[in-house]
């Protein structure tokens, strides 16, 4: 078996009994620490290094980097590609699979393939409407959707076995999640809904940006009482707004997303937007960190990247928890480059 | 036909009151849908079924009613195909995300079930949609599913 550089140093943990994965983000969850994940904007470039710069800046805080299959319906590099590189380079990677653009027979394979090449962690979505992405002449597939994507892959993992009832010689150690949204209606249902995600095999969910505490309070007390804090790990989604201008625009135009007046109000009352945006998102972390039964927050920054590592290291979320030494060394290493290169 | 799916989906309990009495009466006919499968019937029939089901529920013969589950409102009318309830993409207003003029299929849906006191139903994740039986019968679907069914006791009955 291929094994080269530090392959395997970040990424590759034996399976412990009762574990399903042996990556790093099962680990940390199942440890009972508060765990860190954010997203990569895949970059709209054939150029490895465009993803590995942006993991690079990610990589010191998250025990995991998600790598988005064309969200909001916009072309960019594939999930799955950046997941190559990802593994590759012993970074721990989730790979979002969209039920938009392709088939059963197309996710089946890739999950095999991913998982080949060192993915533990797959998180299943329906996927937005091809409408609001840069293509909305394109054919929406939705062959599934994420809850029978769910059980689907559930299945090859625990009777190794696809969809067909076909055997699979060596099933996929997979740490399943799917994603959640508590903002959106019909309200009542919401836990519920995550209640099927579970039964269908959801064994962790990272849900849409919250900026309302008390609604995601009131969505957690239900949980709570239904008990699925205790079935299945929860990460709440964060992320900090540029500006007033972007949030109007975000809660307008992306599916899903509810921003409350008065975050905007605060951010257009604010002297520096983007400061503030930041300042906002740290608050919310921390008030999110104080709700009994949220294991976790992931941080989806928008073409801001580089200011996770503050934000979560503002928060005090990891506390002493060191995540990535080696990262943060190379990261350290690359702005000196950089910075060179820059000067030269 | 819009107000009138609506309609079928403020009914849903009485709907799925017939449902359940016609659902108790369906293997009487056994014969009958055994003599249908499968004929020159089965064509008229799959037709009546789509009238029916097409005035009452906008229905769009997936072959796989599941009506009975989803507060008698068709998924299939989702744009996005959804099986298992609604996307996080539902607008405020309680409409969808893709067709902002249309309201979401499965906040009707969730309507519906919560009047046919069937919530436990909704909550059971149903498998992927099978594309090959698009056009078919649902019913006489159900009745082969059931005749087979009630073969396989019988023949398990017999002791060996």
């Amino acid at each position: 078996m291929m094994r080269q550089g530090i392959d395997g140093i970040f990424n590759d943990y034996p399976i412990l009994p009762g574990f399903s994965s042996g990556g790093r983000l099962e680990r940390v969850l199942r440890s009972g620490r508060f765990a860190v994940t954010s997203e990569l904007n895949p970059p709209d470039s054939a150029d490895p290094e465009d993803t590995f710069n942006r993991a690079l800046v990610l990589s010191s805080v998250c025990d995991a980097i998600n790598a988005t299959d064309a969200s909001g319906a916009n072309c960019h590099m594939s999930s799955i590609g950046i997941c190559a590189l990802l593994t590759r380079a012993g970074y721990s990677p989730v790979l979002q699979i969209s039920c938009r653009d392709r088939n059963r027979i197309a996710i089946q394979g890739d999950v095999l393939g991913a998982a080949a090449m060192g993915v533990h962690n797959i998180l299943c979505l329906t996927g937005d409407g091809v409408q609001t992405g840069d293509q909305p002449g394109a054919k929406p597939v939705f062959d599934l959707d994420s809850v029978s994507l769910l059980q689907i892959i559930r299945s090859m993992r625990d009777e190794g076995k696809f969809n067909s009832g076909r055997k699979i010689t060596s099933p996929p150690n997979i740490f399943l999640g799917a994603a959640a949204n508590p903002f959106a209606p019909p309200y009542d249902w919401r836990p519920l809904r995550l209640a099927k995600k579970i039964d269908a095999g959801a064994q962790f969910v990272q849900t849409q940006y919250c900026y309302d505490i008390p609604m995601l309070e009131r969505y957690m007390t239900v949980v709570r009482d239904l008990g699925l804090d205790k079935k299945c790990f929860i990460i709440v989604g964060v992320g900090p707004m540029a500006s007033a201008r972007t949030a109007s625009w975000i809660r307008n135009n992306v599916p899903g997303v509810h921003i409350p007046d008065q975050v905007i109000d605060r951010l257009k009352g604010a002297e520096n937007q983007k400061a503030e945006g930041k300042q906002i998102c740290i608050e919310l972390i921390q008030q999110i960190r104080q709700i009994p039964g949220i294991h976790g927050v992931h941080v989806m920054a928008y073409r801001q990247e580089e200011y996770v590592t503050e934000i979560i290291a503002d928060s005090g979320v990891l506390k002493n928890r060191i995540i990535d030494q080696l990262a943060a060394a190379r990261f350290n290493a690359l702005e000196t480059q950089t910075t060179r290169y820059k000067s030269a | 036909m819009y107000s009138l799916r609506k309609w079928s989906t403020r009914h849903a309990r009485a709907m799925d009151l017939t449902y359940r009495v016609t659902a108790n009466l369906f293997h009487v006919f056994d014969p009958l849908w055994k003599r249908m499968i499968a004929s020159r019937l089965e064509k008229p029939f799959t037709a009546c079924e789509s009238w029916a089901k097409g005035v009452l529920f906008d229905c769009q013969m997936c072959g796989q009613c599941v009506l009975s589950v989803t507060g008698m409102t068709c998924p299939t009318n989702c744009p996005k195909s959804l099986r298992n309830g609604p996307c996080g993409g539902v607008r405020a207003n309680g409409h969808c995300e893709v067709k902002p003029e249309l309201r979401c299929v499965w906040v009707e849906a969730w309507s519906g079930a919560r009047s046919m006191k069937k919530t436990a139903l909704f909550q059971i994740p149903l498998p992927a949609r099978e594309y090959d039986l698009e056009g078919r019968s649902a019913w006489l679907g159900l009745a082969a599913a059931n005749i087979a069914g009630r073969d396989a006791d019988n023949t398990n009955d017999v002791p060996s």
